[in-house]
C-alpha cells in the first residue's frame, strides 16, 4: 500500500470526494446536476482546446467552465425547465467545439485515445502535476461555500424570500455556477468525467435522504464520497488479482457501484413518502432529495 | 479515390440517413424540451454509447447493445424518476450506464478505436443496406409519437388534468423515454450519441423559443433539424472539419437567434401596446 500512484489516486480521489460531496447538496437541492455533469463534459473541451494552442490544460477547463456558466446563466431562465434547457444548449455547442479540437489534435498527434481518457479518465495515470490544481480548486471551492453558504442555501430552498432579504438571487446563482464549474470541471479532468458526476450527485442525494438538515447532510455527503472513493481505489486496486488476470477491473465501476448502492440503502433506511414526479409550479422544489 | 459514381452513392446515403435522423431528432427533442428531459435526453444515448462496449465484448452487433442500454436506461429513469428528484437519478442512470461501460472497456481490446466514431458519429460511412432499419425505426419512432400526440402534449402542459382525466403521467413518461432509446440506439452508429443530443435540443429549444403553438413549434423544430444537417454537411464536405462541430454550433445558433428573434417581437409589441 506504499506505491506512488496509489498515493496519488488516494489523495487526488479523497480531494475530488470532499468537494464534489460538500458543492453536490447544493446542486441537488438547486436541481442542477445536468449543469454539474454538462460543466464536467465543457470542461474536457476547454483541456483540448488549451493543448491545441499549447497552454495548460488547468487553464483551459478553468476559462472554459467558467465561460460556460455564465453562459448558461445568461440565456437560462429561473425556471427549472428553461435552466435545463439551457444548460442542453450550451453543451451541445461546446460539445460541437469538443468534436472540432479532437479532431484538430489527432491532426497533430494522431493520439486516437483522447475522447476516451476524457470521458472514463483514470485515477491511477493522475499526475502529480495536477495534485496542486485538485487542492486549490477545493480549498477554492469550500471558502466560497463558507462564505456564500447561508445565502446560497437560502436562494435554493425560496428564492422569494431570499429577494425580500435583499439577496441577489441572480448573482448568487453565477457565482454558485462557477464555484461548480471549477469543482467539476478539476475533478473531472483528473479521474473522469464519469466519476466527477457520480461524486457530486451521489453521495449528496444519499446525504439528503438521511437528513434534513443542511450542515449534517454537507458533513455525511462529504463522508460518504471519502468513504466509497478509498474504498473503490482499494478493490479496484485488490482487482489486478482477479480474473481477467492482468486487467485491473476499473476505479470508475467500483466508485459508481459503491456511490449507487449507498444511494439505494438509504430508501431501505427509512421509508419517507414519495415526492410528487415533476410539479409545474416552480418554486416548491425545496424539499430535499 | 473514389469512382465519382460511388461517391454520389455515398453521399446520397448520408444525406438521406443524415435528413432521416434529423426528423426523428427535431420530433423527439420537441417534446424532450417541452417536457424539460434535455437531460434524460443526453444521458440516453451516451448511457447507449456504453452499452455497445458490451456488444463488443460477446461479438454481437453493436445495435443489440445500443438498444439493451438505452431501454433499460429509459426504464430505470423513468422507474425511480417518480421516487425521487428526476436530475438526481438521471445523473445516477447514466454514471452507473457508463461505469458499467467502462467495465467492459477494460475488458475488451478493440473497443477504443470504435468509441470516437460512436461519440462523434460516422456519417460518410452509411452505406445502403443500413439506411433502411433507420428508415424503419424512424417511421416507428414517428408513428408511436403520433398515436400519442395528445397525451404527451396533455401531460407536458397540464399534468394535473392530465391525471384528472385518467392519464398515466408517469406512463406517458416512460412511453416517451423508450421512444427516446429506441430512436437513440438506432440513430448513435450515424451520427453519433453526442451529435444525437446536440441534433434534439438545439432545434427544439430554438422552435420553442420563437412560437409558443405546439404544432408550429414541432413543425419549425424539424425544419431547423434540418436545415442545421444539410448546412453541416456540406460544411463539413467543404472544410473536412467533423460534422459534429457543426451541428453543435448549428444548434446553438438558432437557439441564440430564436430568443433574439423573441427579444425583438417583444419590444414591439410593447411599443405598439404603448
Amino acid at each position: 500500500m506504499t506505491s506512488g500512484p496509489l498515493l496519488t489516486a488516494l489523495l487526488v480521489g479523497g480531494i475530488a470526494a470532499i468537494t464534489s460531496g460538500i458543492i453536490g447538496v447544493f446542486s441537488v437541492v438547486r436541481s442542477q446536476s445536468f449543469a454539474g455533469h454538462s460543466l464536467a463534459d465543457i470542461a474536457t473541451t476547454g483541456g483540448a482546446a488549451a493543448f491545441l494552442i499549447g497552454v495548460s490544460q488547468f487553464w483551459g477547463f478553468l476559462v472554459m467552465g467558467i465561460a460556460a456558466s455564465a453562459t448558461m446563466e445568461v440565456i437560462g431562465v429561473q425556471r427549472r425547465r428553461g435552466r435545463d434547457v439551457a444548460t442542453g444548449v450550451v453543451l451541445g455547442g461546446a460539445l460541437g467545439f469538443a468534436a472540432l479540437f479532437l479532431y484538430l489534435g489527432t491532426l497533430q498527434t494522431s493520439t486516437t485515445g483522447a475522447s476516451f481518457s476524457i470521458l472514463f479518465g483514470s485515477i491511477f495515470v493522475v499526475s502529480p502535476d495536477t495534485v496542486p490544481g485538485i487542492v486549490t480548486a477545493g480549498v477554492v471551492t469550500l471558502i466560497a461555500v463558507a462564505l456564500l453558504g447561508r445565502r446560497l442555501l437560502l436562494t435554493s430552498i425560496s428564492p422569494d424570500l431570499a429577494r425580500a432579504r435583499g439577496v441577489n438571487v441572480r448573482l448568487t446563482g453565477v457565482f454558485f455556477l462557477m464555484a461548480l464549474a471549477i469543482t467539476v470541471s478539476l475533478s473531472a479532468v483528473a479521474i473522469g468525467a464519469v466519476l466527477s458526476t457520480a461524486l457530486l450527485v451521489g453521495p449528496a442525494a444519499t446525504a439528503l435522504r438521511v437528513t434534513r438538515s443542511p450542515l449534517r447532510a454537507v458533513a455525511v455527503s462529504a463522508a460518504i464520497g471519502l468513504a466509497t472513493t478509498w474504498l473503490g481505489v482499494w478493490l479496484a486496486y485488490e482487482s489486478y488479482y482477479w480474473p481477467p488476470y492482468g486487467h485491473g477491473w476499473p476505479v470508475s465501476f467500483f466508485i459508481v457501484a459503491l456511490v449507487l448502492a449507498g444511494y439505494l440503502l438509504s430508501y431501505a433506511r427509512r421509508p419517507r413518502r414519495a415526492l410528487p414526479p415533476r410539479s409545474p409550479h416552480e418554486g416548491v422544489e425545496c424539499s430535499p432529495a | 479515390m473514389f469512382s465519382s459514381l460511388m461517391f454520389i452513392g455515398l453521399m446520397a446515403n448520408t444525406w438521406i440517413a443524415a435528413s432521416i435522423v434529423a426528423v426523428i431528432a427535431g420530433i423527439t427533442g420537441f417534446f424532450a424540451v417541452l417536457r424539460g428531459e434535455a437531460f434524460a435526453a443526453h444521458a440516453i444515448p451516451n448511457g447507449a454509447f456504453a452499452g455497445a462496449a458490451g456488444a463488443f465484448l460477446l461479438g454481437v452487433n453493436v445495435i443489440w447493445g445500443l438498444a439493451i442500454f438505452a431501454i433499460a436506461g429509459a426504464l430505470g429513469i423513468g422507474a425511480l424518476g417518480s421516487k425521487a428528484r428526476h436530475d438526481v437519478v438521471t445523473a445516477l442512470t447514466l454514471v452507473l450506464m457508463l461505469g458499467v461501460g467502462a467495465l467492459f472497456v477494460s475488458w475488451s481490446t478493440e473497443y477504443a478505436e470504435q468509441a470516437y466514431s460512436l461519440l462523434f458519429g460516422e456519417v460518410y460511412g452509411v452505406s445502403s443496406n443500413e439506411v433502411w432499419p433507420i428508415a424503419g425505426i424512424g417511421l416507428v419512432a414517428i408513428a408511436a409519437v403520433g398515436l400519442a400526440f395528445r397525451r404527451l402534449m396533455l401531460t407536458s402542459a397540464m399534468p394535473e388534468v392530465a391525471e384528472a382525466r385518467g392519464v398515466s403521467v408517469r406512463g406517458t413518461e416512460v412511453y416517451f423515454l423508450v421512444v427516446m432509446a429506441l430512436a437513440a440506439s438506432m440513430t448513435v452508429p450515424v451520427v453519433g450519441a453526442l451529435l444525437m443530443f446536440s441534433l434534439m435540443i438545439g432545434p427544439a429549444a430554438a422552435a420553442r423559443s420563437v412560437t409558443a403553438r405546439p404544432g408550429l413549434a414541432l413543425a419549425l423544430s424539424v425544419a431547423i433539424a434540418l436545415v442545421i444537417t444539410w448546412l453541416s454537411i456540406a460544411l463539413s464536405y467543404r472544410t473536412n472539419w467533423p460534422l459534429g462541430f457543426f451541428v453543435g454550433i448549428g444548434g446553438a445558433a438558432f437557439y441564440l437567434i430564436g430568443l433574439a428573434a423573441r427579444e425583438l417581437g417583444g419590444t414591439r409589441a410593447r411599443t405598439r401596446a404603448a
